[in-house]
């Protein structure tokens, strides 16, 4: 369908970007990559006046090495962090998220911080930033600050940001030589996952020295199986710990499963996961 | 004819997996889409539809709208009056049959969600829809009968002026039309001393979901007025408009120009078509409209939607002794151009290649306030299909025999063609025995049972299954006479004609219209064998109707096996007007001549001419013998006496994780007996894309409503599509069993591949967990279904009446619904 008529900005700089946010406040939508605000608008499900294009802005772009962490800019491309050796090296749970996010074409076009911010329950990044204790900066007319990720998801598309604020990148602590596994359940492969479950592991199979574990689309945000962690920190088996990890949990019902159904996924895909993380 | 006796045995094309001519500019998009025709001073339009399933319109308000920029005009169905015509039911199954009238625009109430109830005329498409949101529309609700089920109760009403939702009861029965005996004594006699096997198995709705949308433009600015539209029968809506609008049928020309797909979802007269045709002629000025893809899974026809009641009787030792087929369909909110006939046309493929002795059928029709049905790639024999192939398998478990050999049993041998089966039709020929022989080895069909024990012995989680289907199909569509007895409003023959152009090339013209199935390439194909002229010397011509005059279109499998033998026919008629020509030239007798590789030779001599000469002469007319007129084109008009039976042996090995209910194809093998193949390329498409459309059914795809009559699946987030990364690499063999119904021994493919492939995927996931009590899985076979079925819930249950929001910020996710909550037709 054709959007409803809006403006466009392309500012250069966060500064800019930030600038034109307050000037036109909750009248203006800001576009990363577009693949959720381009069907919003072609659905006329938002008729935003001013669209706010961060493309053109290059320090939003890029990965780099920062010491205990690596950062990624938010405006990188999924394909690039998919790509990136050191992504692969710190955060393999990233690198193996995004392996699986949507398609080929959505990965050239959709961006890792677009994605995060949009913050659907059933988007494939929140549980592993979740599950990384990665921690969101966030720029607004006052400064920067630093959200950490078990702040960042506040309900099902919303945010710690404000609406006069942008995401500007993402800092991942390192998981240098953790194991992971993204453990997505769909019916074709282009489908958002009706659960996924994020696993990345200290240690191998039978000595595990730690572990973490983040759900996908089993509530309004994507939330972290601290029962299973727990058991498995204290030396609980697998299997029975796996049974823990619909604990706290709010999955949907919807087309592709009842909300039972779900929980039932979450103990299987948590089991699968932590076991592929770990090596067995 | 003499002259073109030997005309078979030359073929050079035919066989050949030429690459199609049509797909670069196909591909590339660098073509004559209706979406990219552009004429000065186009005005666009916007449809206002109706959010309610079923309402009465208390008022339109178009101030607004009319007074936003650039509109030129906002009409209501009284607007319009007569001047839209009517969308017209060109097969009403019974003479009894209940039909609401059908007006393109609705007036005063909607009975389904996405109904037009105004239309919005813009200088550009971006300020007709702007203004189509200013459009003013009051409704008061009505209840809403959502579901084949709810509908049959005839308690809240479809439309309530009808007085019943139900439209037509369609019977046959074998006793009755004297081509079998009684069902009822044969399930009977089974009861006791036999086996009945009784079952009832849901079709869900599908949506076609062509990739292009479907878009009209209308020119009345010349003494025709035109009308380019992506349809599948540009011959059967120029019929259409005239007869409903009153316009002469010599005043109105229609364009098929390049369609991107159809699967039957084209096969209608829409009512954007009539309110494009109404609009233009109104203003005097050229008009466009195309579609969304989110007005397209709304209001372009769905397809299946069926429940379906079957009892099967079978003496102890597997024979077959009766089939009673007990079907009720969903028309959806109108019986649409064929709507009413699709579940006809399977009434006649039930008993398929088995030896029914006793046939009963019967259909009943309802109407609901959903989206209208109608044909939807097989139309009819998908259901038939899945329903006995699903029957055959039940059979075997319960008598504890291999499904293989339990359908050999009771097949019809191929010694025993031609063979008429207990529906009345004639199957011309075939080798059931050899295609599945040959399906068996490639499918490596013991070493896979052998697993399959293994699996189950070591209970592993992972489950492996093997589904059958050995199908057959009638298509070809149809025989005039045929047609003529079931009330259809047409006949089933095609045209053809040859024109032989100066330079010796060489124009063919069908009225087979192709919506991307490869027809250029394969006529092409098919007449330079004949006429010996090359392939790339000769054009295909269609899709217009002052190019192509006659013709009936492309649907049912019916452009090779009915389209290509006109063409043959006129090809063969070329040859004969050229012959005397050519003796002449060559001072020799008719008698002496003979053609042979497009050439005419004076047999024993070296003296010859090409038809390209002949053709060239033919065109001077300085030399031609007294009375011959001076053109050898030829036209020719073929219609089918018989339907034409294309058969194969699928198998399917499906895994199945007991876990989750997950479920991932293993293999996928088929050997379909298509008679002689033109083009073994474009063949190989039709059959991968056929199998994935037919499994998408058994997997993916299904139309939701909720309990309001909104269809939640209603964008691809929710209607599930595969991609290719969803399925393998599958077996794709033949045999060659020629059909007798049509010189070049061909059958159609067109529908094959979905035909046969759905009952095949479900009947490997129900023989995987068969042992686990599961005897039925419904579609589409989701995990949760799968999962729920190992764990003693049934066939699996609906579907919830929800959708996941991905996208809108203000949209609530899909909250738990009720147990009572169905999917379409539930």
């Amino acid at each position: 369908m054709i959007p409803t008529q809006f403006d466009y900005l392309a500012p250069t700089t966060v500064e800019e970007a930030l600038s034109a946010l307050a000037t036109h406040g909750d009248d203006a939508k800001i576009l990363a990559g577009g693949q959720s605000l381009l069907p919003v608008l072609r659905m006329r499900l938002n008729a935003p006046e001013m669209v706010i294009d961060l493309g053109r802005i290059e320090s939003l772009r890029g990965i780099r090495d920062d010491g205990d962490a690596i950062v990624i800019g938010a405006m990188t491309p999924h394909s690039v962090v998919g790509k990136d050796p050191l992504v692969k090296e710190h955060a393999l749970l990233i690198h193996k998220a995004v392996e699986h996010l949507a398609d080929e074409q959505i990965r050239h076009r959709g961006t890792f911080g677009g994605a995060l911010a949009h913050a659907d329950p059933a988007g494939d990044l929140g549980a592993p930033a979740l599950a990384l204790d990665a921690s969101f900066v966030i720029a607004g007319p006052g400064g920067t600050r630093t959200v950490p990720a078990a702040e960042f998801f506040v309900d099902l598309f919303e945010t710690a940001i404000g609406e006069d604020e942008l995401l500007t990148e993402v800092r991942v602590p390192k998981h240098t030589g953790w194991g992971a596994h993204y453990e997505k359940f769909v019916r074709v492969a282009h489908q958002w996952p009706i659960v996924a479950v994020a696993a990345t592991v200290k240690g191998s199979a039978g000595s595990l020295e730690d572990v973490k574990i983040g759900l996908t689309n089993m509530g309004s945000t994507p939330l972290r199986a601290k029962a299973t962690e727990d058991a498995l920190r204290g030396g609980g088996d697998l299997a029975t710990a796996a049974q823990l990890a619909d604990q706290d949990t709010n999955p949907p019902s919807d087309l592709n499963g009842e909300a039972s159904y779900r929980r039932h996924l979450a103990k299987v895909l948590t089991r699968r996961a932590v076991t592929a993380a770990s090596g067995g | 004819m003499t002259a073109v006796a030997d005309a078979p045995d030359m073929a050079k094309e035919i066989g050949r997996d030429r690459r199609r001519k049509e797909d670069q500019r196909l591909i590339t998009g660098r073509t004559r889409w209706t979406d990219n025709l552009s004429l000065p001073g186009t005005l666009h339009l916007a449809m206002v539809r109706s959010p309610f399933a079923h309402a009465t319109i208390t008022s339109i308000d178009t101030t607004e709208a009319m007074a936003a920029t650039n509109v030129v005009a906002v009409l209501t169905s009284e607007d319009l009056g007569e001047s839209q015509g009517v969308c017209i039911n060109a097969w009403p199954i019974t003479p009894e049959q209940v039909t609401p009238p059908h007006l393109p625009i609705a007036n005063g109430r909607v009975a389904f969600a996405g109904e037009i109830v105004a239309v919005v005329v813009a200088r550009t498409a971006a300020e007709a829809r702007d203004a189509a949101e200013l459009v003013d529309v009051e409704y008061e609700q009505l209840p809403a009968v959502i579901g084949i089920k709810e509908a049959m109760k005839d308690e809240v009403l479809a439309h309530p002026d009808l007085g019943t939702n139900k439209s037509a009861l369609w019977v046959f029965d074998s006793a009755a039309a004297g081509t079998g005996t009684d069902v009822e004594d044969a399930i009977a006699k089974a009861r006791t001393d036999g086996v009945v096997i009784e079952r009832e198995f849901r079709q869900q709705r599908l949506i076609p979901a062509f990739m292009e949308p479907r878009s009209v433009v209308v020119d009345p600015t010349g003494e025709q007025i035109t009308v380019w539209s992506a349809t599948q029968i540009p011959h059967i809506l120029r019929f259409a408009l005239a007869a409903t609008t009153g316009v002469p049928e010599s005043k109105i020309r229609v364009i098929a120009p390049d369609v991107g797909g159809g699967f039957g979802g084209k096969l209608q007269q829409t009512p954007e078509e009539m309110i494009a045709f109404a609009v233009a002629r109104r203003l005097g000025k050229p008009v466009k409209y195309t579609e969304t893809r989110s007005e397209s899974l709304v209001s372009a026809h769905h397809g299946r939607d069926q429940w379906q009641k079957l009892t099967l009787s079978a003496e102890k030792d597997g024979t077959v002794t009766g089939l009673k087929v007990e079907l009720q369909a969903d028309l959806g909110a109108y019986v649409a151009i064929v709507g009413g006939g699709v579940p006809v046309l399977g009434a006649f493929m039930f008993n398929a290649i088995y030896k029914f002795p006793a046939y009963h059928f019967s259909c009943q029709t309802v109407l609901t306030n959903t989206t209208w049905t109608d044909a939807y790639r097989g139309a009819g024999r998908p259901e038939a299909t899945f329903g006995i192939e699903r029957m055959m398998d039940e059979l075997a478990a319960e008598l504890g025999v291999d499904p293989l050999v339990v359908r050999e049993k009771n097949w019809i041998k191929h010694e025993e063609f031609p063979f008429t089966t207990v529906a009345g039709l004639e199957y011309d020929s075939g080798n059931y025995e050899i295609a599945t022989a040959k399906a068996k080895e490639i499918f490596g069909y013991d070493e896979l049972r052998a697993e399959q024990k293994r699996r189950r012995e070591s209970n592993d989680p992972v489950q492996l299954g093997l589904g059958v289907s050995t199908f057959t199909e009638m298509c070809g569509l149809a025989p005039s006479r045929v047609l003529g007895s079931l009330d259809y409003g047409a006949g089933g023959w095609e045209h053809a004609s040859v024109r032989m152009l100066a330079t010796g090339k060489v124009e063919v013209v069908t009225g087979a219209s192709a919506h991307g199935q490869g027809h250029e390439t394969a006529f092409s194909q098919i007449v330079a064998d004949r006429l010996g002229i090359p392939y790339d010397d000769i054009e295909v011509l269609h899709g217009d109707t002052q190019i192509a005059s006659k013709g009936l279109d492309t649907y049912g499998s019916r452009s090779l096996v009915v389209g290509g033998e006109a063409l043959v026919r006129a090809a063969d008629k070329v040859i004969d007007k050229a012959l005397p020509i050519a003796a002449h030239l060559l001072e020799a007798s008719v008698e002496d001549v003979k053609f042979h590789e497009g050439r005419f030779q004076v047999v024993g001599t070296d003296a010859g001419i090409s038809l390209a000469e002949v053709a060239t002469a033919t065109f001077a007319a300085h030399n031609l013998p007294d009375g011959v007129e001076p053109s050898i084109d030829a036209d020719a008009t073929f219609d089918p006496v018989n339907f034409n039976y294309p058969h194969g042996t699928h198998l399917c090995a499906m895994e199945v994780d007991t876990e989750t209910g997950q479920v991932t194809m293993r293999k996928y093998t088929c050997v379909d007996d298509i008679g002689n193949i033109i083009n073994p390329l474009i063949v190989s498409g039709q059959v991968h894309g056929g199998l994935v459309q037919g499994i998408a059914q058994a997997l993916w795809e299904e139309a939701v409503y909720d309990d309001q009559g909104t269809l939640v699946s209603g964008s691809f987030v929710d209607y599930l599509l595969p991609t290719a990364a969803d399925t393998i690499s599958f077996e794709v063999d033949h045999t060659t069993t020629p059909a007798l119904t049509n010189s070049l021994g061909t059958k159609g493919v067109g529908e094959a591949g979905t035909i046969a492939s759905t009952p095949a995927v479900v009947n490997a996931i129900v023989d995987a967990v068969r042992h686990l009590g599961v005897n039925d899985v419904q579609m589409p076979c989701t995990p949760e279904r799968v999962f729920n079925a190992i764990h003693s819930q049934g066939s699996g249950g609906a579907t919830e009446g929800a959708a996941m929001p991905h996208f809108d910020p203000d949209a609530e996710p899909g909250t738990s619904s009720t147990a009572d909550q169905q999917g379409a037709g539930a």
